[in-house]
């Protein structure tokens, strides 16, 4: 076990590192990428059975002691985000190959660098880890986000990169002010000395945290960066940007708050969850793009996590941690099924579409299953995420916050139905670029594509069918979020 | 084109001596700063940095055919260099101790005298490995542009280069 954790981070970074000597050799690269992705998913499979039977585990980096060491902590919420998280990896990996998009060397160095980073985010058990962690996945993502070097791609990419170095200063200027109030940066250590700090002082950094995670988790009024960049970037980039950046976001505000327990800041996180469903999912809604409704989805979405943190109770911050589950692998397929109708037809856009569901079935369905799921519509895994925060949400008497949540259900599902009627049903009102897409022949993308995306599909129904034990699981993840006495032995060793 | 130097025009004569001078000095101070690291100012980073001054210096005078390390692309040095560093830590964990804990070399070494470094010196080669190949990647891909731009803005018919000087 003691093996794990750091094998976890440092594994994708000897992938990487072979990625770049091999960096000539395009069938070496692919099958270091998919050996170290595959071998990430089954130590993240192996942590989380740990953790779930003995509790939280730490590790302390070259065995200098906490506080002063590196530590590396997996407790169930870190090792349940750290499963689902690799098992996407790997799908989008699949989906690159199978698409051939990683026709540039730099491809797969930069891809396993970002595993790395999402690995040692969820991983970390320090606020500066969590930064190096963070940054090592942003400057992966700079890379990624700009790799056809179209003019589009470096003009959204630069908004991109200028905002995530501005909220990265500020990152570390909270570290900095964290330090300097506490005398520490471990965060076990932290939570045990920050109900010492005055009150101010305490709201101070908590609200700076969330802020600055906030531009990192695209919430409202910060999310503008992510609607214009995302969309311009190659489908497998955005597809895995979509499923993991903002929830690793998502991830370090529920870590950091629960962590601070500072439950005076709970209106006002609601506030925001509230504002950022709505205006997201209004934003989803007036775009004729599938990419960038789908865009739009992604900062709705990330409101109903906020929401269950902005509770503060344990069914709260549970449906939270159930919500990310299902959208790391739910939100990336919406973006993989999105990406094939483009490789199929040369086109993303509603009104050069139509009648997908004859010509490409298959994408159809791979289209359907997730995006009923995000709507709210039971059995999936979708309605019982959103069943769980709205009875959190009633039994913590937030009737305004459940409202909100409701009716931006119904919009997503609107929205959704706008995607489904304009691509799948229907004809187009304009001729796609490709004459195959006009419904005369059936439309095969590649089979790896198909493949990886269907298995994604998979992913997501696996988690409705065991919903019932991941729940369970993500409630006591949320318990020992709340109450971190068993966090603080795992590293402080007492 | 004059000899692949990256802004063209004659070479500078003062220049190219100094570089001559100083490439192999500033080398050495490199190597010094890297295994000094492991308890005295210095360490793979700095060490890194200052040999990638001295390529950068050799690329000013000499263009990009002499700028890099010969016969190695950067990626590949970038990838020995993660390679090492990483594969120190798991190294140490597969050794049975902690990952990345480190150990001592302690010992009398015949000429030498007193031999000391540490189990972060692999990690800080690694490290020198990567700042070296960034560095080259740097100036080879900033160059690149300087090369043809200025190539053309000083050449446009491409005269210089059909007359056969480079």
């Amino acid at each position: 076990m003691t093996a794990l954790l750091p094998l976890s981070v440092v594994l994708p970074l000897v992938g990487a590192a072979l990625c770049l000597v091999f960096s000539r050799v395009r069938a070496l690269q692919r099958t270091v990428t998919l050996v170290t992705l595959a071998a990430g998913v089954g130590m993240a499979a192996m942590v989380l059975a740990r953790v779930d039977a003995e509790g939280p585990t730490a590790v302390q980096v070259g065995e200098w002691a906490a506080p002063v060491g590196i530590t590396l902590v997996a407790d169930l919420m870190a090792a349940l985000f750290l499963l689902f998280a690799m098992l996407t990896i790997l799908g989008v990996a699949v989906y690159a190959i199978g698409q051939g998009a990683d026709g540039r060397s730099v491809f797969h160095p930069a891809y396993l660098v970002l595993a790395a980073g999402v690995a040692g985010s969820f991983l970390a058990g320090d606020l500066f880890n969590l930064f190096v962690c963070f940054e090592m996945m942003l400057i992966a993502s700079y890379v990624l986000i700009t790799i056809g070097a179209t003019e589009a791609q470096v003009r959204s990419g630069m908004t991109y990169v200028v905002i995530n170095l501005t909220a990265s200063t500020l990152f570390v200027t909270v570290v900095a002010f964290v330090y300097a109030a506490t005398g520490t940066l471990n965060l076990a250590d932290l939570s045990g000395r920050f109900a010492s700090l005055p009150q101010a002082l305490q709201l101070a950094i908590g609200l700076s945290l969330f802020v600055m995670f906030g531009v990192k988790a695209a919430i409202f009024p910060l999310f503008g960066w992510l609607p214009d960049s995302y969309p311009n970037a190659p489908t497998a980039v955005t597809a895995v940007f979509a499923g993991l950046l903002t929830k690793v976001g998502v991830y370090a505000i529920i870590r950091t708050q629960t962590v601070l327990g500072l439950d005076e800041l709970g209106t006002f996180i609601l506030v925001v969850a509230g504002i950022t469903m709505v205006v997201g999912v209004v934003g989803a809604i007036a775009q004729g793009e599938v990419k960038r409704i789908l865009s739009f989805h992604i900062i709705s979405q990330i409101g109903y996590m906020i929401m269950g943190l902005g509770l503060f109770t344990v069914a709260g911050v549970a449906g939270a941690i159930f919500y990310v589950i299902h959208q790391i692998p739910g939100k990336t397929v919406l973006f993989l099924a999105g990406g094939l109708v483009e490789e199929t037809t040369g086109t993303g856009e509603l009104h050069r579409l139509g009648g997908l569901i004859r010509s490409a079935p298959v994408i159809a369905v791979a289209f359907l299953i997730p995006a009923l799921s995000l709507g709210g519509i039971p059995p999936l895994a979708g309605f019982v995420a959103k069943l769980s925060l709205v009875q959190a949400g009633l039994s913590a008497e937030a009737w305004v916050i459940v409202a909100v949540a409701l009716v931006a259900s119904i919009l997503t599902m609107v929205s959704m139905t706008k995607i489904w009627s304009g691509v799948f049903w229907g004809d187009p009102d304009e001729a796609p670029p490709l004459p195959a897409a006009l419904g005369a022949t059936r439309l095969r993308p590649p089979a790896l594509m198909t493949a990886a995306t269907l298995a994604t599909v998979g992913i997501t129904l696996a988690i409705a069918v065991f919903a019932g034990p991941i729940f369970d699981m993500a409630t006591r993840a949320a318990e020992s979020a709340l109450d971190n006495t068993a966090y603080v032995e795992a590293v402080m060793g007492s | 084109m004059t000899d692949g130097r990256p802004f063209g025009g004659d070479r500078s004569p003062v220049l190219d001596e100094s570089v001559r001078l100083v490439f192999h000095t500033v080398l050495v101070l490199s190597v010094y700063l890297l295994f000094a690291g492991h308890n005295a100012p210095g360490g793979g980073f700095s060490g890194g940095l200052v040999a990638g001054a001295a390529i950068v210096l050799r690329y000013l005078a000499g263009g990009r055919a002499a700028g890099a390390v010969p016969g190695v692309g950067h990626e590949v040095l970038l990838g020995v260099g993660m390679l090492i560093s990483t594969l120190t830590g798991v190294a140490a964990l597969v050794g049975g101790t902690g990952f990345l804990e480190a150990w001592v070399f302690d010992r009398e070494v015949a000429v030498l005298g007193t031999v000391k470094f540490t189990g972060t010196l692999p990690f800080d080669i690694g490290v020198y490995l990567v700042v070296i190949g960034l560095i080259a990647a740097i100036v080879d891909s900033l160059g690149r542009e300087a090369d043809t731009t200025e190539a053309d803005a000083l050449d446009p018919d491409g005269v210089a280069g059909r007359e056969g000087t480079a």
